[in-house]
């Protein structure tokens, strides 16, 4: 480490206690300290002479250095955190060398106190942090051009990354060594937003021209000379442990140098993945394959309806449901079933891994890279500090690479630990993928409202079943009262609830051997649709337009109100359609923002769902990267459109039934809608993220809309299969 | 050994003939543009061009590309005057980015055989690639100015 970086990592320590003051604490991991924290990692090695803090540094050379605490995986915080860096540095934003971060403690989340890119976060969460470090650095550079041109720092003013005064000029690169040199300044004023040139008004992604020309690197890219590529054979039962293995045959196949067995399965190390997947194919192995062997999706919907009509723990209650139910001019029931569902980001889960002797090495695309480095230690005998974990570009996350089990990156390390080998890229292949559990688990909502004279909800009965996501993780400490309220979101703080005196909300978190996991948007996948499928009926029971009894029921609730009525006015509520189109509208808050949609759809000739349009607003608070906001929600809203009409996972003798996109089918080109229509709401409440809450609302849109054009309720997922049974067994006649 | 021609170079690949071509692009000549996304031709990540027309190279076999022209992303990016990259980049198209070498590599072939496709041209063309961000509206808007800008010769604008 050269003497300069020292100095700046002194400057860092004492910069960090101003950026670390006064922050939104909203959620915080319970024991967040004790994990993922590991302190005495180095931190960027960039040699830089001007290292002002973890987040920015500048060299001698006038390169502009961002280092993101959060990973990109398509939401466009590569381009959005060194937004707030260069409006408050005074630097051309495109100009900058963005890289990210490594697993250390300064990337810790300023609200989650991990190193976490979840929860639609990234932005609001860093939007102090990341501006302070391009003002605090833009305060030193004034300071030693100041001292350079004999001035006062008053009389200097930064653009375009020169300090000028007078006729004097410098660069930042220029000033690099002597701002480095300089002690941390105090709390140092952030830009008035009028001055702001890049934040809410946009910038083009800085990581295009990269993912265009094949350049850009991904887990999957990394190469290194004498690398060997693993592939895993796992156990075809969740929970099943090898008996025995029969290797001869595949080590007999040209490329592969070795087999070995590791907790989940057994490993082939060959020169390449065509070599190792031949050799994986040729195992025989046999298993001891456990209770998993028992789980069958069927059933354990079956036993998940019967589960529901037995109340659970409590989650939320007010008032006697019971007594107002009894005095109810009319109830609605319903029960809305959804299914398992794999994440399936395009690039298929991989990390490669070297081990030095106690130092060892990760390159890999995830959301969680010190909970990753505690668990590679863990399995190597190792201190965290010893672990470097490199994240380079995710090919999609959507929450399968933020991962409490470390489960990839653990099995690497499992790997390497077991070869003996330098250097291995453990490669999962689809099916791998498709059927390596981490799911979305299956839920059931069983809901009862009573209606009065008006049609307006007076009593509100609603159990909800499904596994839960936190139990057995670092996160179970969240669970409250016997509540993980990753189940419940969306139902339990549903501004809907305000409006009902007399309520109850239970819940069911039965186990079973399938791993779960967060799915892009958590339990707002399910409670979105939930509920403001429910709301949706009893508009219809109070024979009610279904946007005018929103509103009604929304009155006191200005954003999500704002979000319905731009939504509703821009898609033409109301107003005719062509002949076969019809229209359904939805609205949920979920990650801090306000989301409405409204579905244009019509039927297909076998009954499935054709979505034409979809017309969405949101209230984010400050849009930082307008275009960017618009691209999440409309991603959000395929995603979300993938799940409604197509996502299904299920299981028989504790195999699961899908492998690749042949049957777990995903939404093509053709199956989105040719339209899909953004608008921002011009707020300045408190800001909210963008990645998953595009996601809630699209299946009630499309279910709503579904009524509108049958008279028939969607109740179960995905609705392309449900269309075909929904007379059968789903329709609940209203009473 | 075989001999492979990628983007008008001759390689020398050590490859079994059963490998497909895409193993031999990223593993054995090490061109990582070409992405693996499913292995059985449903995803459209690893889409190149032989002798013009746009194959899934994870299932292709090294033996049937030998002696034709390979073109992957890498290949198509040397040419400036790419208007599909261009018009990626004036719609800000990719969000992960991880499947569209694969998109860029099946549009460039729908564009040279229908300089003027229809929004159902553009849908059937490219129902063979998959993209889990969802950035499909903006791939059609992409392909429609790449398009233009192709017939006007200039930005489309």
């Amino acid at each position: 480490m050269s003497t300069t970086t020292n100095v700046s990592r002194r400057n860092f320590l004492k910069t960090g206690a101003v950026l670390s003051s006064g922050l939104l604490i909203s959620f915080t991991v319970p024991g967040a300290k004790k994990l993922g924290a590991a302190t005495s990692m180095v931190g960027p090695q960039s040699g830089a002479a001007f290292a002002p803090n973890a987040y920015l540094h500048i060299t001698a050379d006038n390169e502009v250095l961002v280092y993101l605490a959060h990973a990109e995986m398509g939401q466009g915080i590569w381009t959005t955190l060194s937004m707030m860096i260069a409006d408050e540095l005074d630097v051309d934003v495109n100009k900058m060398t963005v890289q990210h971060g490594d697993a250390w403690k300064p990337y810790q989340h300023t609200a989650f106190g991990i190193q976490i890119t979840g929860g639609s976060s990234t932005t609001w969460s860093e939007f102090d942090r990341y501006r302070k470090a391009g003002a605090t650095a833009r305060a030193l550079l004034v300071q030693a051009a100041a001292q350079k041109f004999g001035v006062s720092p008053s009389e200097c003013k930064t653009e375009n990354g020169m300090v000028t005064a007078g006729d004097k000029s410098a660069t930042y690169g220029e000033l690099a060594t002597a701002a480095g040199a300089l002690p941390a300044p105090g709390e140092v004023p952030l830009k008035d937003p009028k001055d702001w040139k890049y934040i809410g008004k946009g910038v083009k992604r800085l990581d295009t021209p990269a993912k265009i020309n094949g350049t850009a690197k991904f887990g999957m890219d990394m190469q290194f000379p004498g690398m060997l590529t693993a592939v895993v054979l796992h156990a075809p039962v969740f929970g099943a442990k090898v008996k025995t293995v029969d290797a001869a045959k595949a080590k007999s196949i040209p490329g592969v140098k070795q087999v070995v067995q590791i907790p989940g399965g057994v490993a082939v190390l060959a020169d390449n993945y065509w070599a190792a997947k031949k050799g994986r194919a040729a195992l025989k192995v046999d298993w001891d394959l456990g209770s998993g062997v028992k789980v069958d999706s069927a059933a354990m919907l079956a036993q998940y309806k019967q589960l529901a009509k037995t109340p659970g723990t409590p989650a939320g209650k007010e008032g006697n449901v019971d007594s107002a139910m009894s005095k109810a001019v009319k109830t609605v029931e319903a029960e809305y079933v959804f299914p398992y569902l794999a994440h399936a980001p395009m690039e298929p889960l991989n990390v490669t891994i070297q081990l030095k002797g106690n130092q060892c090495e990760i390159w890999t695309g995830t959301q969680m890279p010190g909970i990753d480095q505690e668990a590679a230690a863990k399995v190597l005998g190792l201190k965290p500090e010893q672990v470097r974990v490199n994240t380079v570009f995710l090919g999609g996350g959507f929450g399968r690479r933020a991962t409490p089990a470390s489960d990839f990156v653990k099995e690497a390390a499992e790997i390497i630990k077991a070869s003996g080998k330098p250097l291995v890229k453990m490669v999962w292949s689809r099916e791998d993928d498709v059927k390596g559990g981490f799911y979305r688990p299956m839920f059931l909502h069983k809901i009862t409202a009573g209606l009065n004279a008006e049609g307006m909800p007076v009593a509100w009965k609603h159990t909800i079943v499904g596994q839960s996501i936190m139990e057995g993780t670092f996160f179970a400490g969240m669970i409250k009262d016997g509540i993980d309220g990753a189940s419940v979101e969306g139902v339990v703080d549903s501004p809907y609830m305000g409006a009902i005196p007399d309520r109850l909300i239970t819940l069911h978190s039965p186990k079973n051997e399938v791993p779960v996991l967060w799915w892009r948007s958590v339990g707002h996948t399910h409670t979105a649709m939930a509920m403001e499928g429910m709301i949706d009926e009893l508009a219809q029971a109070a024979g009610k337009d279904q946007l005018a009894y929103r509103q009604e029921l929304l009155k006191s609730h200005p954003r999500h109100l704002a979000a319905l009525n731009l939504a509703a006015e821009k898609a033409g509520w109301g107003k005719p359609l062509p002949e076969g189109r019809f229209r359904g509208i939805a609205v949920h808050e979920s990650f801090l923002s306000y989301v409405a949609q409204v579905a244009e759809i019509s039927l297909n000739s076998d009954g499935t769902i054709k979505v034409h349009r979809v017309v969405s607003a949101i209230d984010c608070g400050l849009a930082v990267n307008p275009d960017g906001v618009k691209a999440q929600i409309e991603s959000g809203i395929n995603y979300g459109l993938s799940a409604a009409l197509l996502g299904e996972i299920s299981l028989e003798k504790g195999r699961v039934k899908q492998g690749n996109f042949n049957d777990y089918v995903v939404a093509r080109m053709f199956d989105t809608p040719a339209e899909i229509e953004v608008y921002i709401v011009k707020s300045d409440g408190k800001m909210g993220g963008v990645g998953e809450p595009g996601v809630p609302p699209v299946a009630p849109a499309i279910a709503n809309a579904y009524f509108n054009a049958t008279g028939r309720r969607l109740r179960q997922l995905p609705f392309n299969k449900a269309v075909h049974s929904i007379e059968a067994d789903m329709h609940i006649p209203h009473t | 050994m075989v001999k492979l021609k990628i983007n008008q170079k001759e390689y020398s690949v050590d490859a079994s003939p059963d490998m497909p071509l895409l193993w031999a692009i990223r593993d054995v000549v090490g061109l990582t543009g070409t992405k693996f996304g499913c292995g059985m031709a449903q995803c459209g990540a690893c889409t190149v061009h032989l002798d013009g027309e746009a194959v899934r190279s994870c299932v292709t076999l090294v033996s049937r590309a030998v002696g034709k022209e390979i073109v992957t992303i890498e290949g198509l990016s040397a040419n400036p005057d790419n208007y599909l990259q261009k018009a990626w980049i004036e719609l800000d198209v990719p969000q992960c980015g991880y499947c569209q070498s694969g998109q860029i590599m099946s549009a460039a072939v729908l564009l040279k055989e229908n300089p003027d496709p229809t929004d159902e041209d553009i849908d059937s063309a490219m129902s063979g690639n998959i993209c889990r961000c969802g950035t499909y509206p903006r791939i059609r808007k992409a392909i429609h100015l790449a398009a233009k800008m192709q017939r006007e010769g200039g930005s489309g604008k």
